[in-house]
């Protein structure tokens, strides 16, 4: 690790020290984490899993603890489009009871009241993962019982820099479906200033069970946003991902799978939406440890200005989990001179008959499919605004969740208003 | 007075001279065939008229109802009443048929100060439209053009025409790749806006559409230059002679 991050990991862990006695849950996962992530610290692109992705501008920031009022996080939902749903609201990290609206019809605790921290084994290998196990203080826990429709829940995640302050926040949610379960969870994360955001999610989908996950992460632009799902999945459970990310100055999702009953599936519908300077990461660690499951990472990348999208995806199949179907795509749409994609499908195979499979494409707009449009009287900005949507089409349109897709085509059409091409 | 009038037009592609000086008028209401060889210019001069890029002018001028064509953005000139029916109708995954076509008329409308149109009366002017063409009212489902036979590609051009209403339309070879029945809804589609305020460019290397639309008058294009110019008999006679005879009548 380099210096500077150094520097800017021992920040953490001297908080860390300075916090302990205060922090809820058991000490010796706190403890655990916290030595990994003393080990390992920020890593620097020297680090295979981070060598598109510099941290170094977080070394330049010193951040501190949220003051508690969270006013202009708190602002922000003003822009979080309305619904009946159940809704869960955290600002700057911090479960907002009175600005959330509870099911009746099933389980749902602040992490502080229910903080569970020692299920996840990937923080050897996941050094963000460690920091938040270090640091986390709230977040939700959902828990939808067996056989169980929950229907809808909407987690909102908000976040602001304090008065010029740096603030930094590391959220922990549980989504614990038990088997036959079934949810729909809405996903949207803002934020406005210096932050970093740094949540992590675990789900755990028993037999049977169904997550359908949609999201919206669409933060500031100077803003750090360093986020983990770990998901878990039974026989036949099924995890349905549709992130639409429009980005922060630096975004990384992370997402660790393991596959471990037969017959689950797992896909992952990403678009990454990117600007200016943004630099945009998903990075999809997938494991299959049971036969006749599938996985599918579908990425759709639009990046203009000198903004940056990453793809990297690493199935490992182990020796026996046959019949495995694998499948990465990352497809990019390069607007301007200076946009730039990197991409970094990863397989590593040990049982002899799976099918499994990668591809990539990068390209700009059709100067054919521009014209006709321009011929039919459509302007320049209009049409390609037309055929940007189109390309994200397929993402689109297929989030089965009505409210949810509209949630992201507002998104994006508002994404247009903002920046004429 | 005419509609449109070239004026020694000349236009090339990567250098190479295509268009080596067009004189040709169009004037209101008439509809003007252009028939020549392949290679001959027809395409070229199609796309220099809608303005696609790739075409440089180097001489001549063209003025559309009075304007410098030549110096409008190809929306401009969609907006004033240009319609080119592509020979090859780009396909737009993606992009549903219906709402292509109202962004196009509505972006139309904006241009001219009209008031835009909404999703329902869209769809009540789209519905009549197709069963005029007698076309399924399936087809504003598609995505443009995606997944479409060449020869629904082509009625989806002239579907789009009958929406659009331009005042001059540009059939560039519309024809080829048409069994004889889409190739009558196509001349019918045609037929319906023919009127005082409707022009067209027919441009094709066959007589056989032209037995559906008669023009008012046929222009050979040999070599990037109109070399014979007369009424729709010389459309039949080329039919008998063939280009070949003309090409050298002209040298």
């Amino acid at each position: 690790m380099s210096a500077v991050l150094q520097e800017a990991a021992e920040g953490f862990s001297a908080r860390f020290r300075k916090l302990a006695p205060r922090l809820p849950g058991p000490a010796e996962a706190r403890l655990r984490a916290a030595s990994s992530f003393r080990a390992r610290g920020f890593p620097d692109t020297r680090d295979e899993a981070f060598r598109f992705t510099n941290l170094r501008p977080l070394a330049d920031l010193s951040f501190a603890e949220p003051d508690g009022a969270d006013e202009a996080a708190l602002a922000l939902l003003a822009r979080v489009p309305a619904s009946e749903w159940p809704c869960l609201v955290f600002a700057n990290g911090r479960f907002r009871a009175e600005r959330s609206r509870l099911p009746d019809d099933y389980h749902v605790a602040a992490f502080a009241d229910e903080p569970v921290l020692d299920s996840i084994e990937a923080e050897e290998s996941a050094p963000l993962t460690a920091l938040n196990t270090m640091l986390a203080e709230d977040g939700g826990v959902i828990s939808v019982p067996a056989g169980a429709d929950a229907g809808t829940l909407v987690l909102v995640s908000l976040g602001a820099g304090e008065d010029g302050r740096a603030v930094d926040f590391h959220p922990r949610h549980r989504v614990i479906l038990a088997a036959g379960a079934r949810l729909a969870l809405i996903e949207i994360v803002l934020g406005e200033g210096v932050y970093l955001h740094n949540p992590v999610m675990e789900a755990s989908l028993g037999a049977g069970a169904r997550l359908m996950h949609v999201k919206l992460q669409n933060e500031s632009a100077r803003a750090f946003h360093l986020s983990s799902l770990h998901v878990a999945l039974d026989a036949r459970a099924a995890y349905e991902g549709f992130s639409l990310i429009c980005g922060a100055r630096l975004a990384r999702s992370e997402i660790h799978a393991d596959i471990k009953g037969t017959g689950a599936s797992l896909a992952m519908n990403v678009a990454q939406l990117l600007d200016g300077e943004r630099h945009a990461d998903t990075t999809a660690f997938v494991r299959h440890l049971a036969p006749g499951c599938s996985s599918r990472q579908a990425v759709k990348n639009v990046i203009t200005g000198r903004a940056q999208g990453v793809f990297q995806g690493k199935i490992a199949v182990a020796r026996v989990a046959q019949k495995t179907d694998g499948y990465q795509m990352n497809q990019a749409l390069l607007l301007s001179d200076e946009a730039q994609v990197n991409s970094k499908p990863e397989l590593e195979i040990f049982a002899d008959d799976v099918k499994c499979s990668h591809g990539a494409t990068v390209g700009a707009l059709d100067p054919e499919q521009l014209f006709y449009l321009r011929s039919r009287g459509v302007p320049g900005d209009e049409a390609r605004a037309i055929l940007v949507r189109a390309f994200l089409a397929e993402m689109l349109e297929t989030v089965p969740h009505e409210w949810g897709r509209s949630v992201l085509e507002n998104a994006v059409d508002t994404w247009w208003k903002d920046r004429p091409l | 007075m005419a509609l449109l009038e070239i004026e020694g037009l000349r236009a090339e592609v990567e250098g190479k001279e295509i268009l080596r000086g067009i004189d040709l008028i169009l004037p209101i209401g008439e509809v003007h065939a252009i028939m020549g060889p392949n290679g001959s210019g027809k395409s070229t001069l199609a796309y220099v008229l809608s303005g696609r890029e790739g075409y440089r002018v180097t001489g001549g001028a063209v003025r559309f109802e009075g304007r410098d064509l030549l110096a409008m953005e190809p929306e401009e000139r969609a907006a004033s009443g240009l319609f080119l029916a592509f020979q090859y109708p780009v396909e737009l995954p993606g992009v549903g048929n219906a709402n292509f076509l109202r962004t196009a008329l509505n972006a139309v409308r904006r241009a001219r100060g009209e008031k835009e149109i909404d999703a329902v009366n869209f769809l009540k002017e789209a519905r009549a439209a197709l069963r005029r063409l007698s076309m399924a009212d399936e087809m504003l489902k598609r995505n443009v053009n995606v997944g479409f036979s060449g020869g629904e590609k082509k009625r989806n051009e002239v579907f789009q025409m009958a929406l659009l209403k331009p005042r001059l339309a540009i059939l560039d070879e519309t024809d080829s790749g048409l069994d004889i029945d889409a190739l009558k809804i196509v001349a019918d589609g045609v037929n319906a806006l023919r009127g005082k305020d409707f022009s067209a460019l027919v441009i094709t290397h066959y007589q056989r559409l032209l037995d559906h639309i008669v023009p008012d008058r046929v222009h050979v294009l040999s070599a990037g230059r109109i070399v014979r110019s007369g009424g729709p008999e010389l459309a039949k006679a080329l039919e008998a002679s063939g280009y070949a005879g003309l090409a050298a009548e002209a040298a």
